[in-house]
């Protein structure tokens, strides 16, 4: 395996996840608790959540709509290029999709990532959420 | 403000994925990509979610004061259907709260703006619903 494709392969994911998974403990997002307190509006209401997707969003958005446009491909991924969306529709699978997401995720607390950083807990109901999402997904691919 | 520099710190680990490799960060995306053992996605995305999980040792070895873990809900027939339901919605609406809530958000798309708002609104509804039934007392 070459330099460039064990920095695009390997480092840089490794890099990124490691990264990552240390902003979702800090920001307390592998707390099941926090995340249905910030679902709870109606009740003692935790808005500490919105603060999160700000300051990821205040990154990220640079980098998406002005620094990746100085560039002509990502820095080592130069025959792949930088992802764009291809689809733009509402149509109803993103509705059904992400209802029965947000209904799954204020039931116990978990979204994808947080529940794989979870693990670390060595806990018996994250691993069970984790093996039942994993599950899930396959489904999704098969029906 | 730990949510804060938490965010700005996942917002460093899109921008170098993006930067360097072109992807977005949707981690259910990346996930499904490693069981499905995608030909294109597996192995990076092997190694992304495999960061995720050593991310947080490193972090248990500063002695880092973190904001805990407590699960409100732990009645195992809502563990695992919550994981059901996460799992084949992320898929069939393409997307989770850092595909369309922060990286589709952070594009401006109109799709992932529409996304985010049903998925906190269920959550809303969901955790609403959850007290009223006694599952959960937050």
């Amino acid at each position: 395996m070459g330099g460039a494709v064990m920095m695009k392969n390997i480092i840089v994911p490794l890099t990124s996840g490691i990264i990552f998974g240390i902003g979702l403990v800090i920001a307390g997002m592998t707390n099941p608790t926090k995340v249905m307190g910030f679902f709870n509006i109606f009740g003692n209401w935790d808005p500490s959540l919105i603060f999160v997707m700000v300051g990821a969003i205040a990154v990220s958005m640079p980098v998406f709509l002005l620094l990746s446009k100085k560039m002509s491909a990502p820095l080592f991924n130069k025959e792949g290029g930088f992802n764009q969306q291809l689809n733009k529709n509402i149509d109803s699978p993103l509705i059904f999709g992400s209802s029965i997401f947000g209904i799954g995720w204020a039931l116990v607390g978990f979204c994808p990532g947080p529940a794989i950083s979870a693990l670390t807990q060595v806990d018996g109901n994250v691993f069970i959420f984790f093996i039942a999402m994993s599950i899930g997904m396959l489904i999704k691919k098969r029906f | 403000m730990e949510s804060l520099l938490g965010g700005l710190i996942i917002g460093l680990a899109i921008a170098i994925l993006y930067l360097t490799r072109g992807n977005f960060t949707g981690i259910s995306e990346i996930y499904f990509n490693v069981i499905s053992i995608n030909k294109s996605g597996f192995l990076w995305g092997f190694f992304f979610i495999l960061g995720l999980i050593v991310g947080p040792v490193i972090l248990s070895f500063f002695s880092y004061n973190d904001l805990g873990f407590e699960m409100p809900n732990t009645n195992p027939i809502i563990v695992i259907l919550g994981g059901l339901l996460v799992g084949y919605g992320t898929q069939l609406g393409s997307g989770c709260i850092f595909g369309h809530g922060i990286c589709g958000i952070g594009r401006l798309s109109v799709r992932s703006m529409v996304g985010a708002c049903i998925f906190i609104g269920a959550g809303v509804l969901t955790v609403l619903i959850s007290k009223s039934l006694g599952w959960v007392a937050l």
